[in-house]
């Protein structure tokens, strides 16, 4: 099948359901110049024109809100933030008004936008410009959490995303902009809350969300060559989380990590643990454990910001302890960094 | 030393550094990201000479020449672009970053206008202390976009805070020109609406922003109402990175020709020599300057890093 970039994909989700519905429109700091949204929004404006394809003010709460009236009067907006740091401005709009519009209104009125956010790593982004936050909105009901990995998933999620009745955020990872995957040309759907198996096995089982998904993809790989078996099951959306097939895997292997691109303290990790718990307790040979940045606001310097991320090898390291395996030697394995990015598929 | 020389002297500082900078970030050594400030030197000399040194300054990601300006500690500077030990925020902050509260550098913010109502408290506190300390906040016109940049206005505006907002407006928030972001005209004319003190300029002659900056802080300690100064100047360099962007197609290069005629480094110069400056007394104290940013480079290249541990230090718990 064809192969293009998870950039690609979005992009592709995006020309094809702005063709399909003509009251869809795409607006965001920077989404016409010619940047483009790291090349995610291009042809857009060309095609569809200033009125469904526009940049805006540096005033995000405003056009949070904006963004609600006009979806609560029959349009569909996408609004794209190149970090999820600046949600944080919008929170007010998505937490007392987006969120709860619905309900409020007993349904109604509804509220069927779209927001696109980037999350950012490496090159000294800093506190300010690398955050997750999605556990945060998770939280709050009413709105829907998508994580996309793969670039099929990406363009199918975001399809479903736009076709949603309810408000939906997808945060996009910004390295896995360059990957490359199978993605089918015509427009497809992909259901929220169908978790994707990424690999399957039978001596461990990983819950990973986003960019961890490819971090747990090059631990598996490196552990198998001494007959390790890992499963990998990414749940693509947080919210509605389907924990089902998650915990048929995890009563089969008997040992769980969640590994998450965000900190571990009270986020999704917590969430996934306490409902794998709730159904496997019985079944697990060793505590769930959990994977995720370090607990400081991230740094700049490179050794810092390495110190600050999990990667492949942590998670190595973790899968060794569960399974009292002696320490894997190492020498020789590249592992994932700014310079050395993920590309090919998985 | 005399006046002239002396907003000279910090010009040269910045630009140096700056072009020091570009000649050595393709080394891939300097891991942050660097938002220039090539083209707005004046201003932020110019404003800075009329503080004293226990005055105090909020910046943007953009504070490279704030910081240089404010601190003059080009050593420290190149320690934390290189994220090393020897920095005072060891690699916690980088470009985007910086912090000297010991001369009176605040901090700077990578969110647009997040610092303005920061500085607002701040300088709540010196009013409160009666220690006639100033406060000054840089930012740029993308950040009066932002609503919080109103309410902070007219907060200070309400409470006869003392503080200076400067904005420093080169048109553009990262590629989008004022035209497209703005349902008015002319930014002064409305914040002359506030009961506060407006003053305004073209931000390439140093010592026309010096002057204008004494004049505004002489209106405020008279009727103790806020200043907004709003200086027009041209970035010179894409928004993010070290290269020129003018094939990018969102601006012209003309542009840039016009305002590099009026440069505020070589202007001063000019300046300077036509007022009977000794060229070679000129030349010594560049050399001097020169000097000092290739040793603080060099002295930030071979620093060592940190401990990892370093990064757990300093978490509020
Ligand atoms: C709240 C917020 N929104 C968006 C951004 C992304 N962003 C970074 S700089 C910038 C433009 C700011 O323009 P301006 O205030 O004029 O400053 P300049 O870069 O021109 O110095 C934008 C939109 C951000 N950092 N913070
Ligand atoms: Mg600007």
């Amino acid at each position: 099948m064809r192969q293009i970039t998870y950039c690609d994909a979005i992009n592709e989700a995006m020309l094809q359901e702005m063709e399909r519905d003509p009251q869809i429109f795409v607006y965001g700091l920077g989404v016409p110049d010619h940047k483009r949204i790291f090349g995610s929004t291009k042809g857009l404006v060309e095609i569809f024109g200033k009125d469904r394809c526009f940049d805006m003010p540096l005033s995000e709460d405003a056009m949070s809100g904006f963004g609600l009236g006009a979806a609560i009067n029959g349009m569909k907006p996408v609004y794209i933030h190149i970090r999820a740091d600046f949600l944080l401005l919008c929170m007010n709009q998505l937490a007392n008004m987006i969120s709860s519009y619905r309900y409020s209104s007993n349904g109604m009125l509804k509220a069927p936008m779209v927001i696109r956010v980037i999350m950012g790593r490496g090159w000294g982004q800093g506190h300010q410009h690398s955050k997750s936050l999605y556990s945060m909105f998770s939280h709050i009901p009413g709105l829907k959490v998508v994580l996309p990995t793969t670039p099929y998933d990406a363009k199918g999620l975001l399809i479903s995303a736009i076709r949603d009745e309810d408000p939906v955020l997808v945060f996009e990872h910004r390295w896995l902009y360059w990957q490359t995957g199978e993605v089918p040309e015509k427009s497809y759907t992909i259901p929220f809350g169908q978790p994707n198996v990424l690999r399957t096995g039978k001596d461990i089982t990983i819950v990973a969300t986003s960019w961890m998904n490819v971090e747990s993809v090059k631990a598996a790989d490196i552990l198998e060559k001494r007959g390790i078996s890992v499963e990998i099951i990414d749940p693509r959306t947080i919210a509605p989380f389907n924990v089902e097939p998650i915990i048929n895997s995890v009563n089969k292997t008997g040992h769980c990590i969640v590994a998450d691109n965000d900190w571990v303290e009270y986020g999704f990790s917590a969430e996934a643990a306490a409902l794998i718990y709730s159904k496997c307790m019985g079944n697990l040979k060793s505590p769930i454990a959990r994977i995720g940045f370090a607990f400081t606001p991230c740094p700049t310097a490179r050794h810092l910001e390495n110190a600050f991320y999990p990667n492949a090898i942590n998670i190595i390291r973790c899968i060794e302890e569960k399974l009292d395996l002696s320490p894997t030697d190492l020498t020789g394995e590249d592992f994932y960094s700014h310079e050395n990015r993920f590309k090919g598929p998985f | 030393m005399c006046l002239g020389i002396e907003l000279y002297k910090k010009m040269y500082l910045i630009r140096k550094t700056e072009e020091t900078i570009i000649k050595y970030y393709p080394e891939d050594e300097m891991k942050t990201p660097m938002h220039m400030s090539m083209g707005e030197e004046a201003i932020v000399a110019g404003v800075c000479q009329s503080l004293s040194h226990d005055d105090q300054v909020f910046g943007t990601y953009r504070s490279h020449a704030l910081f240089l300006a404010k601190t003059g500690d080009v050593c420290d500077f190149f320690a934390e672009m290189y994220g090393k030990d020897t920095a005072r925020l060891k690699g916690k902050g980088g470009s985007m970053h910086m912090c000297a509260p010991m001369s009176g550098f605040m901090g700077s913010s990578a969110i647009v206008a997040s610092s303005i109502p920061v500085a607002l408290g701040a300088a709540y506190a010196n009013k409160r202390a009666g220690n006639n300390k100033i406060v000054a906040t840089f930012f740029g016109d993308g950040a009066t976009d932002e609503g919080v940049f109103w309410e902070s206005m007219n907060i200070a505006c309400l409470m006869k805070i003392p503080i200076i907002f400067i904005c420093e407006d080169n048109e553009f928030a990262v590629h989008t020109p004022g035209t497209e972001r703005r349902g008015y005209s002319s930014l002064p004319d409305i914040i002359a609406k506030f009961n506060c003190n407006v003053l305004k300029g073209v931000a390439t002659d140093v010592e026309e922003i010096y002057q204008t900056t004494m004049e505004g802080i002489n209106l405020m300690r008279k009727n103790q109402m806020p200043v907004f100064l709003h200086f027009k100047y041209y970035r010179y360099l894409e928004h993010v990175g070290i290269f020129e962007d003018f094939d990018a197609g969102y601006r012209e290069k003309e542009e840039f020709l016009k305002w590099q005629s009026i440069d505020p480094v070589s202007r001063q110069r000019s300046n300077l020599l036509s007022n009977g400056y000794d060229e070679k007394e000129i030349e010594n104290l560049e050399n001097e300057i020169d000097l000092m940013i290739k040793t603080s480079i060099m002295k930030a290249k071979l620093s060592p890093f940190c401990d990892a541990e370093e990064l757990f230090r300093e978490v509020c718990r």
